[in-house]
């Protein structure tokens, strides 16, 4: 996702010399021929991530595009309130890109593991949040963030990740859901790149004879309500997927949705289950210690279904 | 928007002349004490120190203009101490930005002049402060941007010394002297207190003009209730374009300035002006009316 979106950046820097990039110190592999190719468009903020925004904020009030690039949490959790009042309060065109969202930074720690943004995030009043689920859903939001004015949150994982669409995904539309796969028992809606664990869950579900419909949710705000309300409509029950707290992000705007819909779907929520991490490990390992890689989901969705 | 000499009317007595530091300095004080006392609001230490850097500013050193605030070649003020947002507000009314009158709205339900600074429906007021430790970062900003696009203008950015304690600032101060940004002029209103205590009680900021120096900043200070030593410190300020470093003033002033029994007293970070003291303040400041 990281090296889509860096491709997709280049490649709009090239057309569009107002679009500048902040980086806090960090991704030089990734932006180096961003870097080489538009070295003063390229500006390292250091490790200053408060400072990072506002800057942002101020240099998008000259007329610019502003993107601030760094990992984890630093690009969210330091600088909230600079991203609340200097970047959306003001309408600022500055895009906060995170690289790593969920357990891509597994083995460094809990400081590194992004699993409270999405819910923090769309807190915020007006702002866009997109959590694209491969690199090629990256490719198109990234390319659709850069053309929208106003502040944006864009989520990633790192780079050299599996691709769940087959090509470039086409005719895509803000703030569209994508269906990967149709099925009629159970609905499993995803966000992030825990996508490659929603369609795992499918496969591993159809051997058992259900049918698993895999919804991926590129955009979390604005929320493709269209899709969840029929969603909501056709199925008894949902699962929500989310390498992320359970709490306030992308399973929570779906309940939100279920409840004042009064629809009699049941929702069950996969996700970090109100806990910090308190082990490291390589990404894949995490989902399974905390019970959100294919085969739970697959499990937790057949005990959901004969409840 | 009317003209800007047709607008140039403060409502009081004798039709004073906003041009003049002095005057507009006055006025700020005046009405701040008005606006804080209808609002039953908090400040007017803060409003009092401030009165002659903004006075200043807007009499001798920005350009801008009441009549296209939004001109693109416009100087960029940010007050990042946005608790003294009413020092901004007096000083853009008297100057013919919006009428005086709607000052009276200050801190009222469904008014636009809240009490920290607001960029949203108020001409000439370019960034929504409040919270300590955003100004000079999103001045820094504009200033690169400036510097990108070879502009003229210049960035203003008036902090508060309590401010100083908020680590963005320092933060924004090393990327200020990195980026070269000779066009970005910062003033800190230095009146020693903060909203419990004194600076030296609470986090000590001396030796201070040598913090900004030995962070690459050109650093200078002076009274900063003296008009004449303000206006020659901006210009100074100002000839630093081309030096590649950012200049800051650090603008020795007294909480509470104008009204003694207000002057260096910690009380009058939070309390509002009403009853006799209301009425003893407004006397104190009439009797220095310019």
């Amino acid at each position: 996702m990281r090296d889509a979106f860096a491709r997709v950046l280049e490649k709009e820097m090239e057309q569009n010399e107002r679009i500048v990039l902040i980086t806090g110190d960090l991704g030089f592999g990734v932006l180096r021929s961003i870097h080489l190719r538009f070295p003063d468009r390229l500006i390292n903020a250091g490790i200053a991530e408060q400072s990072m925004v506002s800057m942002a904020a101020g240099l998008a009030a000259t007329g610019r595009t502003v993107l601030v690039y760094s990992i984890g949490n630093f690009p969210v959790l330091r600088p909230l309130e600079q991203i609340r009042n200097d970047c959306v309060y003001h309408n600022a065109d500055v895009k906060i890109v995170c690289v790593g969202g969920g357990f891509v930074y597994g083995s460094l720690g809990m400081s590194h593991h992004a699993t409270e943004d999405m819910a923090i995030m769309r807190a915020i009043p007006g702002i866009t949040c997109y959590t694209p689920g491969d690199p090629a859903e990256t490719e198109a939001v990234t390319r659709d963030m850069l053309w929208r004015k106003g502040t944006c949150y864009l989520r990633l994982g790192r780079g050299n990740e599996p691709k769940v669409h087959d090509g470039p995904v086409k005719g895509w539309s803000f703030p569209e859901a994508i269906t990967l796969r149709g099925g009629k028992d159970i609905a499993i809606l995803s966000a992030g790149g825990i996508l490659t664990q929603a369609v795992d869950a499918a496969e591993r579900l159809a051997e058992r004879g259900i049918s698993a419909r895999v919804v991926s949710f590129p955009c979390l705000k604005p929320l493709d309500t269209k899709t969840v309300s029929g969603i909501l409509a056709s199925f008894r029950k949902v699962i929500t997927v989310e390498e992320h707290t359970i709490i306030g992000g992308f399973g929570s705007a779906i309940c939100e949705m279920a409840a004042e819909a009064g629809s009699g779907c049941r929702i069950r929520r996969i996700g970090l289950n109100d806990c910090f991490t308190t082990v490291v490990g390589d990404r894949q390992y995490l989902r399974e210690i905390y019970g959100m890689d294919g085969k739970a989901i697959a499990e937790k969705a057949e005990a959901f279904l004969k409840e | 928007m009317d003209s800007y000499e047709a607008l140039v009317h403060s409502g009081f007595e004798g039709n004073p002349d906003v041009r003049d530091p002095k005057t507009l300095a006055w006025l700020i004080r005046r009405n701040g004490l008005e606006m804080t006392h209808i609002s039953r609001g908090s400040h007017i230490g803060s409003v009092f120190s401030v009165a002659e850097i903004i006075a200043v500013l807007y009499t001798s050193v920005l350009n801008v203009d009441p009549g296209e605030p939004r001109k693109p070649d416009r100087d960029r003020l940010i007050l990042s101490k946005g608790h003294a947002g009413s020092a901004v507000y007096a000083a853009l009314a008297e100057t013919g930005f919006f009428p005086v009158e709607q000052l009276k709205t200050h801190y009222a339900n469904g008014s636009i002049l809240s009490g920290h600074v607001s960029h949203k429906g108020v001409p000439g007021v370019e960034v929504s402060t409040g919270a300590l430790g955003h100004g000079l970062g999103i001045g820094v900003g504009m200033a690169l941007g400036a510097k990108m696009d070879k502009a003229e203008w210049r960035t203003y950015v008036v902090l508060g010394d309590g401010e100083c304690d908020e680590g963005s600032v320092w933060e924004s101060a090393l990327q200020a002297a990195q980026y070269k940004l000779d066009r970005l002029i910062a003033v800190v209103d230095y009146n020693h207190m903060q909203s419990l205590a004194t600076v030296d009680e609470t986090l000590r900021l001396e030796p201070f003009e040598q913090k900004w120096k030995d962070f690459g900043w050109n650093a200078m200070s002076v009274d900063g209730h003296d008009t004449e030593a303000l206006k020659a410190a901006f210009a100074r300020a100002q000839r630093n374009a081309g030096s590649g470093k950012p200049s800051v003033i650090l603008a020795h002033t007294v909480k509470g300035k104008g009204v003694s029994f207000m002057e260096n007293n910690i009380l009058w970070h939070y309390r509002t002006p009403q009853g006799e003291e209301y009425e003893e303040a407004l006397k104190e400041l009439e009797a220095l009316r310019p």
